[in-house]
């Protein structure tokens, strides 16, 4: 389980994120919204030690990883898919695979953990030779996600899986999530795509500049008249406005 | 079969030419023989800032400040402390890779325009340390180091250095090669292609590159050495902030991320800048516009044109798979 408890962190004099409290249960599917400059990715890249906090802790389960660098918390067992379809494009993708399993060290589990991601993504395999720069944006964000996988992740930090991709793709994505947790792996998604985040989220938080505006259980927030109006496009029934 | 084997045939009639080279090339005089083993010592240079540059996408303009303290560490290895030649090239590359390795922790927050600047301060300021450092160095009256010896044969001819210069070059291409296969050299290149999706992977960048660094100047040192015990005479003159330059034209021009096109840069530049060191100025234009030609029609290198496009296969898109087989 991953917990937060009043987390400040950002760039330079600059905020991102002011007194976060999240949490992430085990085997959960975790949405967290909000605009553009709400703090989403800063608190992905505080989980994952990128960016350190200026105040406040992070825990999981139960140990505290606020202060750990980036690799150790790899190691721990979570894992980072930053936004903007991240790839390495000049390495193969079976490379970029290989650089996923970087921080493991059972380096003997490699073939099965390669086969495993050929399983989700069959089209891989055919193509594991092809520079990765060379596949399509939708093709780079499910290796970008591939990649995370061969981590072993316990607990998978996506930012914005499907931003900048085609519908078909997003749906793809929804689908490889719901798998990833069935597996037993929690996950937390940062998403502007509202609708889709809130259609497989246990549990999701939306930020406004920084803080924690409205929180609860995914079915709960779909039906909430100020999230459907913000961030699903619906006008609520109370007039103009 | 013929698609692994022409790459091995081509490397064997190139490893074969190479060993008969120094023979014909010195039929054509001293001069020509002296650019040779020149080639051979600066291609050492440039896989070295490949290595860095093109690899692991960090820029450097103080390669010369690494190869003068490759001439000094070595010269003065042998010429003080009684080393004999064949434990100071190896101690040089020691000594220079961990100054390499302080200079990579600073640059390890910097990038482009301003790690460019900064490895320049260093390129710049070690000709300056030697100058002034008289007590250990001699200042501008230089040192003069000896030929390397084994038994009783010497290395003082062209030709027999060419071999010694050439046995380098091939180790440090077999370490480099080795090296970027493994996986410290994925990891390298991972850094260059995505620093946050290599953090994002485990991947502790900040020790990479610091590494690259320390790997790159152990090689240029390697090369310093080989220079200094070449030429038997070392001093501030040797390298500056030119040579820099030459040396990131040698890897732009041969290709940037290619080993042999490190060598083909290497060569080209080394023979181009020799050839018009008679005159003077007009050199650097020379140089100048072989470099922006070759940047203008070859942007990916003249190794580039070796290259035949390898055609992708076309593939079904995986979506278009899966929606045949979900059915729903």
């Amino acid at each position: 389980m991953l917990e937060l408890r009043g987390v400040f962190a950002g760039y330079g004099p600059i905020l991102g994120v002011r007194d976060l409290d999240l949490t992430v249960g085990e085997g959960q599917i975790v949405a967290l919204l909000g605009a553009n400059g709400a703090g989403k990715s800063t608190t992905l890249r505080t989980i994952s030690g990128i960016v350190r906090p200026m105040a406040g802790i992070v825990t999981w389960n139960g140990r505290r990883v606020d202060r750990l660098p980036a690799d150790e918390i790899v190691a721990l067992g979570i894992v980072h898919c930053p936004e903007g379809r991240q790839i390495f494009p000049g390495l193969s993708v079976r490379e970029n695979l290989r650089m996923g399993f970087f921080s493991r060290r059972d380096r003997s589990a490699y073939g099965r953990a390669e086969e495993q991601v050929f399983g989700d993504f069959p089209w891989m395999r055919a193509r594991a030779g092809q520079m990765a720069g060379t596949l399509s944006g939708g093709e780079q964000q499910m290796l970008a996600i591939a990649r995370a996988l061969m981590a072993a992740p316990r607990l998978l930090l996506l930012d914005e899986p499907s931003l900048g991709v085609a519908p078909l793709v997003v749906r793809e994505i929804r689908r490889i999530i719901e798998d990833i947790r069935r597996s037993g792996v929690s996950v937390l998604l940062v998403e502007q795509n509202a609708r889709m985040a809130l259609s497989i989220a246990d549990h999701a938080y939306v930020l406004e500049v920084g803080e924690v505006a409205i929180e609860g259980a995914g079915a709960e927030l779909r039906e909430d008249a100020r999230v459907q109006e913000r961030y699903l496009g619906i006008r609520s029934g109370t007039g103009a406005g | 079969m013929t698609n692994a084997a022409r790459p091995r045939a081509l490397a064997a009639t190139v490893a074969l030419a190479a060993l008969v080279l120094p023979w014909v090339v010195a039929r054509l005089g001293p001069a020509a023989s002296y650019m040779l083993n020149l080639s051979v010592i600066f291609a050492i240079v440039a896989i070295a800032l490949n290595l860095l540059t093109g690899f692991s996408g960090q820029i450097s303009l103080g390669h010369a400040g690494f190869l003068m303290l490759g001439e000094y560490a070595s010269a003065l290895l042998t010429l003080k402390a009684g080393f004999p030649f064949w434990a100071a090239l190896p101690a040089s590359a020691l000594l220079v890779g961990a100054i390499g390795f302080l200079v990579g922790l600073p640059a390890v927050r910097l990038s482009g325009n301003f790690l460019a600047v900064a490895t320049m301060g260093f390129g710049l300021a070690v000709p300056e340390v030697m100058l002034n450092w008289a007590g250990l160095t001699h200042g501008s009256a230089g040192l003069m180091p000896k030929s390397p010896t084994i038994g009783g044969f010497s290395f003082g001819s062209d030709v027999a250095y060419y071999y010694l210069a050439l046995f380098c070059l091939a180790l440090v291409w077999y370490i480099c090669a080795t090296l970027l296969r493994s996986r410290t050299g994925r990891a390298l290149q991972a850094v260059r292609d995505s620093e946050p999706a290599a953090l994002a992977s485990g991947i502790n960048a900040a020790y990479h590159k610091a590494l690259a660094f320390a790997i790159s100047a152990a090689f240029a040192g390697v090369a310093g050495a080989l220079y200094a015990h070449y030429v038997n005479f070392v001093s501030p003159n040797d390298f500056s902030i030119q040579d820099s330059f030459l040396f990131l034209a040698m890897i732009v021009v041969g290709g940037l991320g290619s080993l042999p096109g490190s060598l083909l840069g290497a060569v080209l530049l080394t023979v181009v800048s020799q050839l018009s060191t008679s005159l003077g100025q007009f050199s650097i234009i020379l140089t100048g516009s072989v470099m922006l030609l070759a940047v203008l029609f070859f942007p990916g290198g003249l190794i580039s044109l070796a290259r035949r496009r390898r055609p992708t296969p076309r593939v079904p898109a995986p979506l278009a798979q899966r929606s045949a087989a979900g059915g729903s």
